[in-house]
């Protein structure tokens, strides 16, 4: 496999500190107001990796487009290492929930993008063909998304992202389409990667077992509108193991936390 | 083409996986390998017949070219036995079949034709004229409608370009500002619907020449489809394409070039489509009414002398022309949307 490293120039970029300050956040859906966030607070550290836990259509992927700067909070405030986020920006990106990827562009050319949105395709023009490789998509770069699994579809969005060396990655259920297998060994490359490039990784996933063991801490959300129910810490070195008895108790305390305990 | 394979799930045994087969052929596996290989030398002799009746059966009024006429139905004959017996491995013969049964219909057609007119005037003249005299025109006339085709080209391409350039041009700046599509977008609501031909008589008064005016309106007529379809192409391209282009630092101008105008391509190809088709229109009745020169005019020339073996000469030549212009655009839209396929075929 390739290191994406960074190049030493964004170093001193890695890894941003992530503020949320009494976020809520509405829509207005046919006149009536729908509230989908609520009074929200926490603070991710630099370099932290985190989970957000919640229930289906609580507003988890509404408060990902918030920290991307793709929409403004109605209340409360959102800052990156401490300056108030005001609009979208490449050191923060975002994994959509759903790849969308341009049918009109090759998967290399979809890879490829920011690079060549800011104009920097040509020196680092190396960086796609590293991120294609981490994403197994090496034999698939020149076709076209519509001969795409879902599943490849995805990887394909993520080396779309990582391409472009983020202090921030917003991590939207990334894996949702890829099998247990395909699954297993890209949460394994998304760990190496944390570990290598540092940069602040907040991830949105359905599955208990993905964010105990990718993440350092996940906060737990209720129905819509989103509140903060809990917050665990998993205080586990990595590579972590499902087996091991810290990790079936972290397990059933998370568990707790959403409610669900009576599902053990 | 074969059977798709049957799984019958409950008596799953092995035999279940075979084709339905009968003689070693799938039924419809024969009609089309008869049709590969008998259509075209049927087609063949067939042409081979029509050239012995225009050869053999004297004409009522004797016509200068039917001997060229058999000499090319002959030809056509020979054409298409030869390619049956000498071509048959070959990829080309593959297309030649295709159209086999089209070929052999035409012969026939074309041989019913001469025998109504020529051979017997059962249908008069001077409304149906004999193919000999069509060929006639071709052999005779030739430098005319030469001359013709050139004007009409001249007229008709810069025109459309014009227009498509113009219709892209609005459809995008409609589809993307909200200041211009406050303003652009009534007027093309309003506007647009007018046949172009409708402002004709006011185009050839206020152009300087008839030749302008007619360009105008042909561009006229190509604009209007082009930028309706270009700007609602462009206003309906899914947000989600520019939020991942701006996470990733896009500006305004990549967004309007390599995500707007791409994904509204498609959009834009449909209305190069419809705006092709009202400039023809446009072209005829513009040369028509006033150019003087071109296939219109040829064609209003020829009612005037009531040379009707003309007016269907250049029909059949306007028919190829314009569809040989819809096929040149369906192949470049081909080679510019590789991507996207089973679209409307031509
Ligand atoms: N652009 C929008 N306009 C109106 N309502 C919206 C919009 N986006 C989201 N919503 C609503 O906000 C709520 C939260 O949506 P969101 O996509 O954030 O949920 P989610 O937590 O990501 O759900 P899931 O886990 O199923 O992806 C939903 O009720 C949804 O209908
Ligand atoms: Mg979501």
């Amino acid at each position: 496999m390739v290191a994406l490293a960074p190049s030493s120039a964004d170093a001193a970029l890695h890894g941003l500190k992530v503020q949320v300050r009494n976020v809520s956040h509405a829509f207005d859906t046919n006149g009536e107001q729908l509230d989908v966030l609520d009074e929200v607070s926490f603070t991710v550290q630099p370099g932290a990796f985190i989970s957000l836990l919640g229930p289906s259509g609580c507003g988890k992927s509404t408060l990902l487009r918030l920290i991307a700067g793709l929409d403004e909070p109605r209340e409360g405030k959102i800052g990156a290492n401490g300056v108030r986020i005001v609009g979208p920006d490449p050191s923060r990106l975002l994994v959509f929930q759903d790849p969308t990827l341009y049918p009109w562009r090759t998967v290399r050319q979809n890879v490829a993008l920011g690079l060549e949105a800011r104009g920097l395709i040509r020196e680092q023009a190396h960086r796609v063909d590293e991120a294609l490789d981490l994403v197994g998509l090496s034999a698939f770069a020149d076709v076209f998304p519509n001969q795409l699994s879902g599943g490849m579809a995805q990887r394909a969005a993520l080396a779309r992202v990582l391409v472009n060396n983020p202090s921030l990655l917003l991590l939207d259920e990334p894996l949702g389409r890829l099998d247990s297998l395909t699954r297993m060994t890209m949460q394994a490359e998304l760990l190496r990667l944390w570990q290598d490039a540092a940069f602040t990784s907040i991830l949105v996933t359905h599955d208990v077992e993905e964010a105990l063991l990718l993440s350092q801490q996940v906060i737990v959300f209720s129905h819509r509108p989103a509140r903060v129910i809990g917050t665990v810490d998993i205080d586990l070195p990595y590579p972590r193991h499902r087996d091991d008895p810290r990790f079936v108790t972290l397990r059933r305390e998370l568990l707790a936390t959403m409610g669900l305990e009576h599902q053990l | 083409m074969n059977k798709p394979v049957q799984v019958q799930t409950d008596t799953a045994t092995p035999t279940d996986f075979t084709l339905p087969v009968e003689g070693g052929v799938p039924a419809d596996g024969l009609v089309a390998r008869l049709r590969e290989h008998v259509s075209v030398p049927v087609a063949g002799l067939l042409w081979l017949g029509a050239a012995a009746v225009s050869a053999a059966w004297p004409d009522q009024t004797a016509w200068s070219r039917t001997t060229l006429l058999a000499i090319l139905q002959a030809g056509v004959g020979i054409g298409l036995v030869g390619s049956a017996l000498f071509l048959a491995r070959r990829p080309v013969f593959k297309v030649i079949s295709e159209y086999g049964l089209w070929f052999g219909a035409l012969a026939v057609l074309i041989t019913a034709w001469e025998v109504l007119t020529a051979k017997t005037g059962i249908l008069p003249l001077p409304f149906f004229p004999p193919p000999q005299s069509i060929l006639e025109v071709y052999t005779d006339d030739v430098s005319r409608l030469l001359e013709s085709i050139a004007h009409s080209m001249l007229l008709l391409l810069p025109g459309y370009l014009l227009g498509g350039l113009v219709g892209f041009t609005a459809g995008v700046s409609i589809g993307w500002s909200k200041s211009v599509h406050y303003w652009g977008y009534p007027i093309l609501r309003f506007v647009g619907p007018l046949p172009a031909t409708a402002w004709l008589p006011i185009a050839f008064f206020f152009f300087p020449s008839t030749f302008s005016a007619a360009t105008f309106l042909i561009a006229l007529s190509t604009a209007f489809p082009v930028a309706v379809l270009t700007s609602s192409g462009i206003s309906t391209v899914t947000s989600a394409y520019y939020d991942i282009a701006r996470t990733l630092g896009a500006d305004t101008r990549f967004l309007i070039t390599k995500v707007a105008i791409p994904a509204a391509l498609p959009n834009v190809f449909v209305g190069l489509f419809m705006g092709l088709g009202s400039s023809f229109a446009v072209l005829i009745v513009a040369e028509m009414m006033g150019v003087k020169a071109g296939l219109g005019w040829y064609l209003q020339w020829a009612q005037g002398w009531a040379a009707y073996a003309n007016l269907y000469g250049a029909l059949i030549i306007m028919a190829l022309l314009f569809s040989s212009l819809i096929s040149l655009l369906f192949y470049v839209r081909d080679r510019m949307l590789v991507w996207q396929k089973g679209i409307v075929r031509w």
